[in-house]
């Protein structure tokens, strides 16, 4: 198999605080690859979002990765000098904010944003990143890009806005995009719009896509591979039509139930009982133990690591390990 | 633009003119001018043909008149004291109190911003603690206390600088007469302008701080890192400029009662201005000097006011209104 253009092992991400030390990420493992888009779905506080600033060097402090490693085409960058791992962010990684309202400068024209992010990584002129840049607008969907460009951000509307960030987050050309919950803070009427330009255009320049989101909806129709993560751990990985169609962790069948479809006949939704655990409270063995349909003995002992099913799957979960099949 | 630049002219006219009526009522209220100006001996006769001649018999609305009439006209009167048209008076000393306030309000801003956004960007730093502590002293000394300590120090003990007047001055045109073109000038306005400026600049220097902070958290700048950009470009490209906005409405503000309250500097240096000629004012019941004195400090605040409101517009695109918000 060829070498992953992004390689995350036993990442681990902890937050000192004054009542002991919270791991947000707890050994977390995935691979992407190249032009692959990969969807990563659970509930607030599952370390979604966590995942994607330990990605691009950009935890907030005190929080810091603890563990692990993230290797981008073989190279690690987790353990970057600042300088060097500012010239991966934008130019290798790009990332696109959840909300368009507050990521944009409001003092400064879009022009301004653009042309300045493309000098910094790319070796142009002011004229030539100026032409990149309307480019750019316009194959994100901006009409009149030539003289939108010279507008200020509250010129433009929530939507509108989104393009004009996901045109900041690939204006340097990254390989990999993480697109932290981009439709999240839209109109529903746009969100479908701003994900298809978000794919087609990670398509035609061959990006990979990471895609951070809580809409399943979303993840089955865009993206290759699913990642589920509950309470900072993965649970479930794997081609997304396997997983929605035949999700293996209870915790992943849980969430699929949950979603309304419209060939559903039952008249209630399948609902998960309690909530997630906070993260100094997560409970031993199985993070997912006390919410388990199917628990048993051994899930409130020891901790499961991912089991690989076959054809690019792994689950998380006691009920898929050898020695336990043989207990049936 | 137009119309809210008018709008603006009108509240201000209105300001003045609320201004007027507390200044002229000061003629009223003040004690009775008469027995301070004529001597002991002086007749009642005589104290009636004085009343009569400075108009103090009419009734109340035409002296109001006369009075707002005449200030239009830049004609406050003669001084009770001097005997000299108190017009005349304000502008010989005028000057030397806007010099003072323009090297004291200028090295505050541009201390205080410096310190500022050092303070903000290295805030766990020793220096920075260090001068956050010295800040509160600079906040909670009044200013006497300040210029007494200074004059002990740098004009008695070391012999530096001079303690009180405002060295040897030259004329630049008809009437404003400089101390900033000799040596002697220069080197009198050093330490009055550090007392007068000194509050101003750790207000300015805790305010662009908290500012500074607050923007350094904010959507914008953190996606500004994630595209890559040097620390330098999101620091004072994009968090400078941000923080800024607010801070030049209060530094306005600051410059009009620098101006306003130099009347304490100006005592303790014996520095030749409009403060030192209105405390002197006070002390003999001088109400034409005190009332064109509010109406010059009431001025200045409106002029300011105006200034800032526009600088506003310079800084801070969304307030460009014309061009109407969030076009699609």
């Amino acid at each position: 198999m060829a070498e992953p253009l992004l390689s995350v092992r036993d990442l681990v991400v902890e937050f000192p605080t004054r009542r002991g030390t919270l791991r947000a990420i707890d050994r977390v493992s995935f691979d992407l690859k190249e032009g692959e888009v990969l969807g990563m779905v659970g509930e607030s506080g599952a370390g979604k979002s966590i995942t994607g600033a330990a990605i691009i060097g950009l935890i907030e402090p005190p929080g810091r990765i603890a563990g692990g490693e993230v290797r981008l085409r073989g190279e690690r960058i987790d353990n970057l000098p600042p300088d060097r791992m500012r010239r991966v962010r934008g130019r290798r990684i790009g990332k696109v904010f959840q909300d368009p309202l507050t990521s944009l400068n409001p003092l400064y024209t879009v022009a301004r944003q653009l042309t300045e992010t493309i000098r910094t990584h790319l070796d142009v002129n002011e004229k030539e990143a100026r032409r990149r840049a309307i480019a750019l607008l316009d194959r994100v969907g901006i009409p009149a890009a030539a003289r939108r460009i010279d507008d200020y951000p509250h010129h433009f509307s929530g939507g509108m806005r989104q393009r004009v960030v996901i045109a900041l987050a690939l204006c340097a050309e990254p390989e990999l995009v993480i697109a932290d919950e981009p439709t999240t803070a839209l109109d529903v009427s746009v969100q479908a719009q701003i994900i298809d330009v978000l794919k087609e255009i990670c398509a035609e320049r061959g990006a990979a896509v990471m895609l951070i989101t809580h809409d399943m909806g979303v993840i089955a129709e865009t993206a290759d591979r699913v990642a589920v993560l509950y309470a900072g751990r993965l649970a479930e990985i794997g081609p997304v039509r396997d997983v929605i169609k035949e999700a293996e962790h209870p915790y992943t069948a849980g969430l699929m139930g949950s979603i309304p479809t419209l060939t559903q006949t039952s008249d209630r939704l399948v609902q998960i009982p309690g909530s997630m655990p906070r993260l100094n409270a997560i409970p031993t063995g199985c993070a997912f133990n006390p919410r388990c349909t199917k628990v048993f003995d051994r899930c409130r002992v020891e901790r499961p690591d991912p089991i690989d099913r076959g054809s690019g799957r792994q689950v998380a979960c006691w009920l898929y390990d050898r020695a336990e099949a043989r207990h049936d | 633009m137009l119309a809210f630049i008018i709008r603006r002219i009108a509240q201000s006219l209105l300001v003045m003119l609320v201004v007027a009526a507390v200044s002229f009522s000061l003629f009223r209220f003040v004690g009775d001018p008469i027995s301070s100006m004529v001597g002991q001996e002086a007749t009642m006769a005589d104290r009636e043909a004085l009343r009569e001649a400075l108009g103090l018999n009419d009734p109340f609305l035409v002296q109001f008149a006369r009075f707002v009439g005449n200030a239009l006209q830049g004609n406050f009167g003669i001084s009770y004291r001097l005997q000299q048209p108190v017009m005349e008076l304000i502008l010989s000393r005028l000057p030397a109190t806007l010099e003072l306030a323009l090297i004291s309000g200028i090295a505050a801003f541009a201390f205080g911003v410096t310190l500022g956004v050092y303070t903000a960007l290295n805030r766990r730093g020793w220096i920075s603690s260090g001068i956050m502590t010295v800040s509160l002293i600079g906040v909670s000394l009044p200013t006497f206390l300040i210029g007494v300590l200074l004059i002990w120090v740098f004009a008695v003990e070391l012999q530096w600088l001079p303690s009180f007047g405002r060295g040897e001055v030259v004329g630049i045109g008809d009437w404003w007469r400089t101390g900033l073109l000799t040596e002697s000038g220069r080197r009198s306005i050093i330490l009055p302008a550090i007392t007068l400026g000194l509050y101003q600049m750790t207000l300015i220097m805790r305010l662009v701080r908290a500012e500074m902070l607050e923007v350094l958290r904010t959507d914008y700048i953190k996606f500004a890192r994630a595209r890559g950009l040097s620390n330098r470009a999101v620091h004072f490209g994009h968090a400078l400029k941000n923080t800024l906005v607010p801070v030049i409405t209060i530094t306005g503000l600051q410059l009009g009662s620098i101006i306003a309250f130099s009347i304490i500097t100006e005592t303790v240096f014996q520095w030749p201005g409009v403060g030192a000629l209105f405390i002197r004012s006070v002390q003999f019941v001088d109400v034409p000097v005190m009332a064109a004195y509010l109406m010059m400090i009431a001025l200045i605040f409106v002029v300011i006011n105006l200034i800032v409101d526009l600088l506003y517009y310079a800084v801070d695109p969304r307030l460009r209104v014309e061009r109407g918000s969030a076009r699609h």
